[in-house]
């Protein structure tokens, strides 16, 4: 556990929490990404709000791109083909599963929808079982 | 749509990509780590345990507030997802998406905001997950 960073992702995930408890608190919205970058990225004259939650998601990013660089490093061995396969994965697997991490897991699993354990049980075990086949199968690289 | 909700949403936004950062979700090997057991636990990393634990930990007793007062401050209606049943739809798409997450380290908000700090793999990620976006569309609609 020598990458364990017990302060600093509680941290991240209380603001993770703040953030969408408020856009419930006031809108009544939930706070799953995948469907507000779906809508945004698919039909962006009707996304309305969720073009602004984008606006400061990606701004948002690019301050803490800023102000804590090494949180954006990129140190998986993974070729351009696996980033377009992951890629097209989640975008296909968020919207047939509807929702994902934010969605599913903060707002779902708060709310105690059986729906929400499902997916995470199942998108979790699913990722613990794509990375031990990466490790043992492909030395970790792919 | 009047400017207190574009600057509403903006923030939140803002703040999700800040705990996303701080939280070490942008870092795609920590999230891998959290399912890293290939060297047990010395290879295992929990930290996306406690992000997930300290959003839980707000938007919980958050919610169980909105719920007890019936409707959201600003908003007349509280949304909630329609369906309640687990059907093939929740588990297969779970399963499609925990293979790519599994795959890359990345889930939509961590790329997009690594999208914003400037990451190409990222920028990769976010083209592939909108012709995920786009392919699921095309899917869906012509299962109707």
């Amino acid at each position: 556990m020598e990458n364990f960073t017990p302060w600093a992702s509680l941290v991240g995930g209380l603001l993770i929490g703040l953030a969408s408890a408020t856009l419930m608190v006031t809108r009544g919205k939930i706070a799953g990404v995948s469907g507000i970058a779906a809508k945004v990225l698919s039909r962006p004259a009707q996304a309305g709000w969720r073009v602004w939650f984008m606006v400061g998601l990606v701004g948002g990013g690019a301050l803490m791109g800023f102000v804590l660089p090494s949180q954006f490093a990129f140190t998986l061995d993974r070729s351009i083909i696996a980033l377009i396969a992951g890629g097209l994965l989640v975008g296909f697997g968020t919207q047939l599963g509807s929702g994902c991490t934010s969605g599913h897991g903060i707002c779902g699993l708060s709310r105690l929808s059986k729906r929400s354990f499902a997916a995470v049980g199942v998108f979790m075990a699913t990722a613990a079982a794509t990375v031990a086949v990466v490790h043992a199968a492909l030395g970790g690289a792919i | 749509m009047l400017k207190s909700e574009q600057a509403i949403a903006a923030l939140v936004g803002l703040i999700f990509a800040a705990g996303l950062a701080i939280g070490g979700m942008t870092m795609p090997s920590k999230v891998v780590g959290f399912f890293d057991f290939h060297e047990g636990l010395s290879s295992w990393d929990p930290s996306l345990a406690l992000v997930m634990g300290g959003g839980v930990a707000v938007y919980l007793p958050a919610y169980l507030w909105i719920r007890k007062r019936g409707r959201p401050l600003l908003s007349p209606v509280l949304e909630e997802p329609k369906k309640s049943a687990i059907d093939g739809r929740l588990l297969l798409g779970a399963v499609v998406f925990g293979l790519g997450w599994g795959l890359v380290g990345f889930c939509p908000g961590p790329a997009l905001a690594s999208v914003g700090a400037g990451s190409w793999q990222a920028v990769i990620v976010v083209a592939a997950m909108t012709g995920g976006f786009w392919l699921f569309r095309w899917f869906d609609g012509s299962k109707a």
